[in-house]
């Protein structure tokens, strides 16, 4: 399978590229990891006549902690976030989710920002984002902008970002002392995309009381779907069986997943559970110490 | 524009072509150079058969564009062996039987080059995880370990004595 023909635009500074997207609009595309895009393409599922290839731009592959925020650039690819140290200490639920992503040689070159950017809901990135509250930063021609990841996920496959936008960092707040976040994917196979996924990061006071709570779905809705419902009833609670169970009947009965090849409907629901019951136990229990 | 000219230094040589933008990086390997080491499996990039190195990293060449290697180093299979004699990894293959019918060896050949560049004393697990994007259709895992295994310790007993 070849892709449809484009133009191909490689800009070495943001200005240039930028200005590519401003004068393309609709009909460019960017490439970063190329492992949503490329695929996609040879699919025909997209087709644009311009392709502004970003890879040069290294200035926005980095990954930074000042002042209680992980800041990471757009272009940072999985393998460095999985060799990252700031990544391992900071962001269990980030470092637990990395190794589930796709396979070693398409961590090599795929992207924190193409993830997000695609809006894929299968993609693992954007449920471990909304449990923990991160910030997304575009840049367009009229300058930088910054969009709540509350916000982001606006239908399928479709984002906040305007075509003319380059998602140029992501901002994590690190969770404070007394918090855990866990992952938890069901596969058919290594590498492939969850059947279901569940993220789930908690605070706990000195009294084990719950302060705050992020959960997220990978792959069973239109969107990442972030529980909001589920979350409420976890803050205030002990994190006991009681609340994770209420959490994770709400997940499964809120979600709407497809029927397709990774599993009916009543199975994908029973995974969400099951496994929304699993990441808060192991959250939980990191939260406690 | 749709087409581009590029240099690609593949295995140490430079070669400069006119291609069309669209062509995948595996094609301009196997149809351009007529180096056809490198395998095309799924085109899907599932299975790794078309695993080489880009600037020393393992990638799936079927999901890479040609005009992305411009200016680079790409390692494929045929850069592997030292004239008649067998890289590490090839022998450790020929050694253990890491292969039946051959057509995903090359491309984990690849993917061990840069596993044990990274990690040159790698765990059975760690192994089985550094090749969890590469299928063999014939399911020979098993002696891929070993050869692997194999070649971790026939590098790292040249690295001492060199
Ligand atoms: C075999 C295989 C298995 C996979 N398994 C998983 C998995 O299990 N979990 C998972 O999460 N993902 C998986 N993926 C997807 C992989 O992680 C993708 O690479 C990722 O979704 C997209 O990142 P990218 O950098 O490759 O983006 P690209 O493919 O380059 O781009 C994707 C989209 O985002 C846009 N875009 C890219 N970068 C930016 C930016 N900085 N600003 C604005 N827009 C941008 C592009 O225009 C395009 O529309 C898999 C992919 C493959 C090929
Ligand atoms: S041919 Fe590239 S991964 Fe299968
Ligand atoms: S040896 Fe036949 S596919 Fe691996």
């Amino acid at each position: 399978m070849i892709p449809p023909a484009f133009d191909y635009h490689a800009p070495q500074t943001l200005e240039e590229a930028l200005s590519l997207l401003d004068e393309y609009g609709d009909d460019a595309k960017i490439l970063s990891g190329g492992h949503s895009l490329i695929p996609m393409m040879k699919l025909r599922l997209a087709q644009p006549e311009h392709i502004v290839d970003i890879n040069a731009l290294t200035e926005l592959e980095y990954i930074r902690e000042e002042n209680g925020v992980i800041y990471i650039g757009g272009l940072t690819r999985e393998v460095a976030l999985e060799e990252s140290d700031i990544i391992h200490a900071r962001l269990p639920l980030v470092s637990e989710v990395l190794p589930l992503i796709a396979d070693p040689q398409v961590r090599n070159l795929a992207t924190i920002g193409g993830n997000l950017a695609h809006g894929d809901p299968g993609n693992d990135h954007p449920a471990v984002m909304l449990a923990l509250g991160a910030t997304i930063v575009a840049q367009g021609p009229e300058g930088k902008r910054s969009i709540h990841i509350n916000d982001f996920f606006e239908d399928f496959y479709m984002t906040a970002l305007e075509p003319e936008e380059i998602l140029t960092e992501i901002q994590i707040p690190v969770p404070p002392q007394g918090s855990g976040g866990s992952y938890k994917k069901l596969e058919r196979k290594v590498g492939d995309y969850a059947v279901a996924g569940v993220a789930a990061q908690v605070t706990v006071d000195g009294s084990g009381a719950c302060t705050s709570a992020g959960l997220a779905l990978t792959n069973v809705h239109y969107i990442p779907f972030k529980v909001t419902d589920g979350e409420d009833v976890l803050v205030g609670s002990k994190l006991d069986k009681e609340a994770i169970e209420k959490a994770a009947g709400i997940a499964s009965e809120q979600c709407d997943p497809s029927n397709d090849l990774r599993g009916s409907v009543e199975y994908k629901r029973a995974m969400v559970l099951e496994l929304t019951r699993r990441a808060l136990r192991d959250a939980a229990n990191q939260a406690r110490g | 524009m749709k087409t581009k000219e590029i240099t690609v230094h593949v295995n140490g040589t430079p070669h400069t072509k006119e291609v069309s933008t669209r062509l995948l990086l595996v094609h301009f390997i196997r149809d351009d150079l007529d180096m056809t080491g490198t395998h095309i499996g799924c085109d899907t990039s599932n299975c790794g058969a078309c695993t080489i190195l880009l600037d020393g990293k393992s990638i799936k060449s079927c999901t890479v564009l040609a005009v992305q290697a411009d200016g680079k180093q790409v390692t494929t299979i045929e850069g592997m062996a030292n004239g008649a004699q067998f890289h590490p990894i090839q022998e450790g293959f020929h050694e253990e039987h890491g292969l039946q019918c051959g057509f995903c060896t090359p491309g984990m050949i690849m993917r061990a080059a840069e596993l044990l560049e990274k990690n040159p004393n790698p765990t059975e697990e760690e192994i089985r995880w550094g090749i969890s994007g590469n299928l063999c259709r014939c399911t020979g895992y098993q002696n891929i370990v070993k050869a692997i295994q194999y070649a971790a310790e026939k590098m790292s007993t040249e690295a001492e004595t060199a």
